[in-house]
């Protein structure tokens, strides 16, 4: 389980995150939601050591994410991580895209690194495009294929940054669906998204940001149908 | 006795106009070869770009033959071609002639670049707008390709500058054959080459931090 | 016009030049490779260092790009003499110009570095690739392919900056030709043929760096 306590995250004097606390139970299905700014993706690039912490703890498996003797590489293999650019690498084809890390990282064999990749690019999808190069491939499947290639690191946790914020809209409902997939195998997953549908319909919980601090916390029907925060009702309104 | 002392002598004041004369020498030389060959290699641009036969069959593998061979072979080249020919050039002409050309192979590249990177769709629109074709070249195509390019202009016309040391093995006293011939006489060879390494390097680098910071401020 | 042409001797020193065309080619490569790998650590050094290193690398790449590369084989030639260091004609060039290439080569690398998005850092970091592996696995090559036709370029500029060579006494292809000429007083005659040979041998290089480009770079 992912464990967070009384976490603060400046940029300079800018305070983005002013104390989060949040447990996130394995299995379980989180989103985040609210305005831009509001720093719901700098809590998963503080989650994922990305970004140095300046007060707080995260505990990822009981581990320290930021303690002086962790070792990131080993955390960060255990918390996949999908960005709103989907960052496929442009001079790798999409099999050595997903093999790449299992081979490098996780120190398997050549034929198990591929063996890996093509079955978790197959799992979303992509199993026709191995041997395409990225450019070859629409917003949505490079999406797929960066889900595919956080997966192939078997990693207990997966992280969505606005997965689906920088596609076309007509690419936007395969990426849910992969997510949704993930979702019903078990998954657990924070997902920091502008898709109020995706929250409502698949998440467990749903996390309100508003200036740095969770405003509220509840189950979709619940904080959706009866939002009791005056910001969020305002939030809300806005995105309906 | 020490005989040496006729042949060798100090590093003098008066040495210092020595080169500096020989700087002016150089600045003049590649003022004439930058200015005139940019004129003309803008012209070769255009040619380049309007013209597919004349321009890319014709024009653009001469103009490439002054972008393949060293520099120095060109010199000695033409110096040594001039009088079979007939005609009596001294080294300066000489030089100055080949420095133009050769400037205005390599400047008709990237004023072709220029003129390229103004798109179709804009030149369309200024023409729709009732422009003549060169009133669209003047007030179109050169300020946005003009920008372009600027840049790499600067690259050409600072590497003439630097090239023109090359016309010293023709004999002309520029600056570093100026310093050559004071090495020979001095001895001071560290001294000698550090000054005529700062005049080049106070020249072209002000100029080439100049034109990245345009650059910079165009690109943004 | 009463001059008469003699090509006649000059044909038959071709093999000689020939021959020296090749090292020509041995030593612009050579400086090449030196030229790359320093031209990488100088390039490195002015992003990630502060202090005298990056002030140090800075001054290379600033003085091999603003001065005359002739001026800089001087150095290498009689510059390091005057303190008693001497090198052969062979390593004088080889050094003044790897100097050249690396200021060069540093400055096309430093662009291809800030042309890789930080976001493919991020993203390689976030599947637990080291620093190191980041940046031989993600990022160096995706530099490559930026810098490869400004590299192809310098590799040209390398053969073409050779030549002076013959100012240092040097027997590369111009020195060569120069030897010969001196002998013969048939100087347009040998440097015609030498222009000719080094116009070939810069096609072949461009041409063969297209071909390594196409498979070399598929994406």
């Amino acid at each position: 389980m992912i464990e967070i306590r009384d976490l603060h995250k400046s940029f300079g004097d800018l305070l983005v995150l002013k104390g989060i606390d949040l447990d996130v139970e394995n299995g379980e299905v989180l989103s985040v939601i609210g305005a831009s700014g509001s720093g719901k993706s700098t809590l998963l690039y503080c989650i994922n050591g990305l970004e140095k912490i300046q007060q707080g703890k995260i505990l990822v498996d009981g581990i320290d994410v930021h303690g002086k003797d962790t070792n990131l590489n080993e955390v960060r293999q255990n918390l996949g991580m999908v960005f709103q650019q989907w960052n496929s690498f442009p001079h790798l084809t999409v099999l050595e895209n997903v093999a790449l890390s299992p081979r490098i990282v996780r120190k398997f064999s050549r034929e198990q690194a591929l063996e890996i990749a093509e079955k978790q690019l197959r799992h979303v999808g992509l199993g026709d495009k191995l041997s395409n190069y990225p450019s070859a491939l629409s917003g949505g499947q490079q999406q797929r294929l960066a889900i595919a290639r956080a997966l192939a690191m078997e990693p207990n946790y997966m992280l969505f940054d606005e997965a689906t914020s920088a596609l076309d809209p007509e690419l936007v409902g395969e990426v849910l669906d992969t997510m949704q997939l993930l979702a019903e195998e078990g998954m657990t997953m924070i997902c920091v998204t502008h898709e109020m549908s995706f929250a409502r319909g698949v998440s467990d919980r749903v996390a309100f940001f508003h200036q740095g601090v969770i405003d509220e916390i509840r189950p979709p029907e619940e904080l959706f149908e009866s939002p009791e925060s005056v910001h969020l009702q305002k939030f809300l309104s806005k995105v309906k | 006795m020490q005989p040496t002392e006729t042949f060798f002598s100090g590093f003098a004041p008066h040495d210092l106009w020595f080169l500096g004369e020989a700087a002016l020498r150089t600045l003049w030389l590649s003022l004439l070869a930058i200015s005139i060959g940019s004129m003309i290699g803008v012209v070769f641009g255009w040619l380049l770009s309007v013209s597919r036969i004349g321009g890319g069959f014709v024009l653009s593998p001469l103009l490439d033959i002054f972008r393949s061979v060293p520099l120095i072979i060109q010199l000695v080249l033409f110096y040594n071609f001039a009088p079979i020919i007939g005609l009596r050039l001294d080294a300066f002409d000489a030089g100055l002639i080949v420095l133009i050309v050769y400037t205005s192979a390599n400047v008709a590249y990237v004023a072709r670049g220029g003129i390229e990177a103004v798109s179709q769709p804009m030149r369309r629109a200024a023409r729709s707008l009732g422009m003549t074709y060169w009133q669209d070249m003047r007030y179109v195509v050169w300020p946005i390709g003009l920008r372009a390019v600027f840049p790499a202009w600067v690259g050409v016309a600072l590497g003439v500058m630097k090239d023109s040391a090359l016309v010293s093995v023709l004999g002309y006293v520029e600056l570093l054959k100026a310093s050559q011939i004071l090495i020979t006489r001095t001895q001071e060879t560290i001294l000698i080459l550090a000054i005529a390494g700062a005049f080049y390097f106070a020249l072209s680098y002000p100029i080439s931090l100049y034109a990245a910071h345009l650059e910079d401020r165009w690109n943004q | 016009m009463d001059y008469n042409f003699h090509w006649r001797p000059v044909f038959k020193a071709l093999p000689d030049l020939l021959q020296a065309a090749l090292l020509t080619l041995e030593v612009a490569a050579i400086s090449m490779i030196l030229g790359v790998l320093i031209g990488l650590g100088l390039s490195l050094i002015r992003i990630h260092m502060k202090g005298p290193v990056m002030w140090l690398a800075s001054i290379w790449v600033e003085l091999a790009r603003n001065t005359p590369a002739l001026l800089q084989l001087f150095f290498f030639g009689f510059g390091l003499g005057a303190f008693g260091i001497h090198f052969s004609p062979y390593l004088i060039v080889l050094m003044g110009l790897t100097f050249n290439n690396a200021g060069y080569l540093a400055e096309n690398f430093r662009g291809g570095f800030g042309a890789v998005p930080d976001t493919q850092i991020r993203a390689a970091r976030s599947l637990g690739m080291t620093a190191f592996q980041t940046y031989t696995r993600i990022v160096i090559p995706q530099v490559l392919r930026i810098v490869y036709y400004p590299m192809t370029n310098q590799m040209v500029w390398a053969v073409l900056m050779s030549s002076l060579g013959m100012l240092v006494g040097f027997r590369e292809l111009s020195g060569e030709t120069q030897f010969f000429a001196s002998r013969t007083f048939r100087i347009f005659e040998y440097f015609a043929v030498t222009a000719v040979i080094y116009y070939i041998i810069v096609k072949i290089i461009l041409g063969a760096s297209r071909l390594l480009a196409m498979r070399l770079f598929r994406y």
